[in-house]
């Protein structure tokens, strides 16, 4: 321990509490944290890139396993993306059948952070019972899509499969079910004296603060701001269908969990319209395999905030640019704010409320230079070098690397 | 002589703990598998991952302090297993006793958990002294409500041993009921000194890896496991004597069955507390202990003074 | 009215219901009808017009011509990504997906699979 008693704690990027890789540095005073730093990038595997040397067909799959939580939300964004450049629109039953799997599929994401916030609390009975009841879920989209996650059913100018009338009564029996389950949870989460002793006051976001550092989804709803892209925006079937937009105004992780909880019983409300007033009609129409040249930029309200594509054609039938923001790339940088002057034992719930899908977040983000405010732009060779560099200042050996490497082939 | 040595090393001592402690983290693990709609593990799952760990390597870190690395968990399983030969089990005699064995018992159960300090701090890895800073520091909020409580127990009994107290409590039925409050008191601290939910920060699997532990690998870690389990046993077994001090001359095939029953019952409690409960911050923790229960063992300790100046 | 321990009916009603758990691989859940599974290809309907091969995302797919008329079709079970999507550009319906998901192997070889074309005489084969 350093004589002014502050101690580093790595955490990530191997962690228990981290599903995904992800690194924060605390500077910890006895429980205190006194400070903290991210870095991301642990997840990066170079998507954007490989998603110029495929077809657009082909890139459909690729942009779908981003993350496997919210896979129909960027397949979703995607398409629409190019969709909008070549001119097509989409009959209704197709945007309809989008529109009833991405709230499956918000439904599904939610039941599994509230059981992955209970895992990072201690409390491993929320934990057992709300992925028991997500099962039924992914029953319900193994049904409808033919997989249980990475549901691949977009194609550009609509849906692939149609939805029969077995489904629509075994997805109508599940929302019964998974309704009477969640109130119970709402119940839970609002009486259960240790829940809201861990939960309150913990990770508190001010609204200024929320919107400064870019805040989105249910971590900024928390705060009281207002923003859906379903209401401001709206894209699929949600136009012609009727719903709130849910805020609370504690602005601590407790604010998180009723804000998800009460989001999961618009989401049935939802399923049931949909159901409703799913409108007959063909599920696709057909698409040119070359797309005109133009560009696109696409909103989706993905389970854990806004979800941006930006994709540019140019004519050929693979992408000239696809550009990714996700949702979690816009939440990371407020956990080092929610983290001032809270202990150790917040960490985990802290990072879990935001809903950390690290998958998702390490595309490439330009960092301008503080001092000149432009971009630097690091040649290959001179990062390979100055890598070697940095891994020579720490002690790590050379020498004999070429050597053995030479040897083995 | 003989006799003496059977009944410390075989029964009902080393092995018959050992075996015991087995047996009650399956019961442990099974009771809070079903309350959660899981299955649980197989009866004989405890005693595997003990095997299993015998045959792993074990990796010390560099900086770590290798002579207080190692014995450590030595020191911690022979503290646990000396204590349990101060209880009564069955009868109305323990295996050894004297007077004030009450405080050499408390005393001994305080050791292990010295012992994942300095283990931890040993280790020299940020978790581990993490974990063990926090041990200790949990240390000072539950032993307070537990001591008291025992003792209130032992102060109704006029005496400070152990086994004095069971024969005392067998010729005065019916006044254990009056210790009712103490034992909810000595039960939720017990899940303090064992290191379970709502307690078990020091082991906090989501926020320092795991503790004291972290470093431990191989035979350690088998000794570190099996003194927790054990710790348990011995741990229920001293509230089953203090606090359920009835049919205690039931003869031996009898007795044993009670027993096992009123140790199985206490575990049982430790396991469906753990599954209602999430894990509370330490310094709820601490404020948790100092402003509500040790006041309750205070009043505890004053009724048992004022039973016994109504009794004598 | 908040309490600690709220849950507690709720567990105790559970520790005597049945588990929510199967005892796999002695009970197993059926997929649906529709499950993206393994592969299958229909030798007789292929017209070697490759665009299977042209949309699959990892090239899992290839359809060698062994003869007149007659193609072959080698699957790559490891990289097939089972998407289906080579089963919607076919245009004559000769691939389906099955509901076999249980395709871990120990050995690697196992994992590429050809169908072969119908021979001469009415037998059809497949070898792993």
């Amino acid at each position: 321990m350093h004589n002014s008693g502050d101690v580093q704690v790595p955490f990530g990027p191997q962690h228990p509490a981290l599903k995904e890789p992800e690194s924060f540095l605390l500077t910890l005073r006895g429980e205190k944290i006194t400070a903290s730093s991210v870095r991301i990038g642990y997840n990066h595997r170079g998507i954007e890139k490989a998603c110029e040397e495929r077809t657009y067909i082909q890139d459909l799959y690729l942009i779908e396993r981003i993350c496997g939580i919210c896979s129909h939300s960027h397949s979703t964004a995607f398409v629409q993306a190019v969709e909008e450049i070549a001119g097509l629109v989409v009959p209704k039953r197709a945007s309809y059948i989008r529109t009833l799997i991405g709230e499956l599929e918000r439904v599904h994401s939610h039941l599994l952070w509230l059981g992955v916030a209970g895992h990072e609390i201690g409390f491993d009975t929320l934990l057992m019972y709300t992925w028991r009841d997500r099962e039924v879920v992914m029953d319900v989209l193994s049904l409808i899509t033919g997989n249980r996650v990475n549901y691949g059913i977009n194609t550009i100018g609509g849906v692939r499969r149609d939805v029969t009338k077995e489904q629509i009564d075994e997805t109508l029996k599940a929302v019964d079910l998974l309704e009477e389950r969640t109130k119970y949870y709402i119940q839970i989460g609002t009486k259960e004296t240790t829940i809201i002793k861990r939960l309150s006051g913990v990770g508190i976001l001010s609204p200024k603060d929320a919107v400064k550092l870019g805040a989105v989804g249910p971590t900024a709803r928390a705060s009281g701001i207002k923003r859906d892209v379903r209401k401001d925006d709206p894209y699929a079937a949600y136009a012609e269908l009727d719903f709130e937009v849910i805020t609370d105004d504690k602005c601590d992780v407790y604010g998180r969990t009723i804000v998800r909880l009460k989001e999961l019983m618009q989401s049935y409300n939802l399923i049931r319209q949909i159901l409703k007033q799913l409108p007959e009609g063909p599920i696709t129409v057909k698409a040119p395999r070359k797309i005109p040249a133009g560009e696109a930029v696409s909103r989706y309200e993905a389970p854990r905030g806004e979800d941006l594509h930006y994709v540019r054609a140019n004519g050929t039938d693979k992408p000239d640019r696809v550009k990714v923001r996700p949702p979690t790339l816009a939440n990371v940088q407020a956990v080092s704010k929610m983290l001032e002057d809270r202990y150790l034992a917040d960490m985990p719930i802290v990072v879990a409320a935001i809903d950390p899908c690290f998958s998702c977040t390490d595309r490439l983000i330009l960092i301008k230079d503080a001092k000149s405010k432009n971009n630097k732009v690091i040649p290959w060779e001179v990062l390979h070098i100055q890598s070697i560099e940095w891994y020579k200042g720490k002690g790590v050996d050379f020498s004999g690397l070429n050597k053995k490497l030479a040897a083995k082939f | 002589m003989i006799k003496e040595l059977f009944s410390m090393f075989i029964f009902p001592g080393i092995l018959f703990l050992f075996a015991f402690a087995f047996f009650s983290e399956f019961v442990d693990r099974k009771i809070c598998a079903r309350l959660q709609n899981r299955v649980g593990p197989p009866w004989f799952q405890p005693v595997a991952d003990f095997i299993k760990l015998l045959g792993k390597e074990d990796i010390m870190p560099g900086a770590a302090d290798k002579a207080i690395f190692k014995f450590m968990p030595v020191v911690a399983l022979t503290a646990t297993i000396t204590s349990f030969f101060y209880i009564p089990l069955w009868g109305k005699e323990a295996l050894f006793s004297f007077k004030g064995d009450v405080i050499v018992v408390l005393y001994l159960l305080t050791i292990p958990t010295l012992t994942f300090f300095l283990g931890g701090w040993y280790s020299r890895s940020i978790y581990s002294m993490l974990g063990a800073v926090r041990a200790l520091i949990q240390l000072f909020a539950y032993e307070v409500p537990l001591f008291m409580t025992i003792l209130a127990s032992s102060l109704l009994a006029n005496t400070w041993s152990l086994s004095e107290m069971a024969q005392f409590y067998s010729g005065h039925p019916w006044l254990w009921l009056f210790n009712f409050i103490g034992f909810a008191i000595a039960l939720v601290s017990l899940l303090g000194k064992l290191e379970r939910t709502p307690f078990d920060i020091p082991e906090a699997e989501t926020e320092i890896v795991a503790g004291a532990f972290t470093e431990y690998s191989g035979r350690l870690l088998a000794l570190f496991r099996i003194c927790v389990d054990v710790e348990m046993v011995v741990g229920a077994s001293l509230l089953a004597a203090v606090f359920f001090p009835f049919w205690l001359g039931a003869g031996p095939v009898f007795g044993f069955i009670i027993y096992l029953g009123k140790v199985l019952f206490i575990v049982g409690l430790i396991s469906v507390l753990r599954s209602v409960l999430a894990r509370l911050r330490l310094d709820q923790m601490i404020s948790l202990c100092w402003k509500c229960f040790a006041p309750i063992a205070l009043a505890q300790v004053i009724i048992n003074l004022i039973i016994k100046l109504v009794i004598y | 009215m908040k309490r600690p321990g709220k849950m507690l009916k709720e567990i105790l009603e559970n520790f005597l219901k049945k588990p929510a758990t199967l005892n796999y691989p002695a009970q197993k859940s059926p997929m649906p009808k529709g499950f993206r599974g393994k592969l299958k290809f229909t030798p007789s309907s292929c017209i070697g017009c490759l665009m299977c091969m042209k949309d699959c995302p990892t090239g899992a797919i290839k359809i060698n011509k062994v003869g007149d008329k007659r193609f072959e079709c080698e699957i790559d079970l490891s990289k097939c990504i089972y998407c289906a999507q080579c089963v919607d550009s076919c245009p004559r319906k000769a691939l389906a997906m099955t509901e076999d998901f249980e395709l871990a192997s120990l050995d690697p070889k196992t994992l590429k699979i050809v169908y072969h074309a119908e021979p001469e005489s009415p037998a059809e084969g497949q070898t792993k």
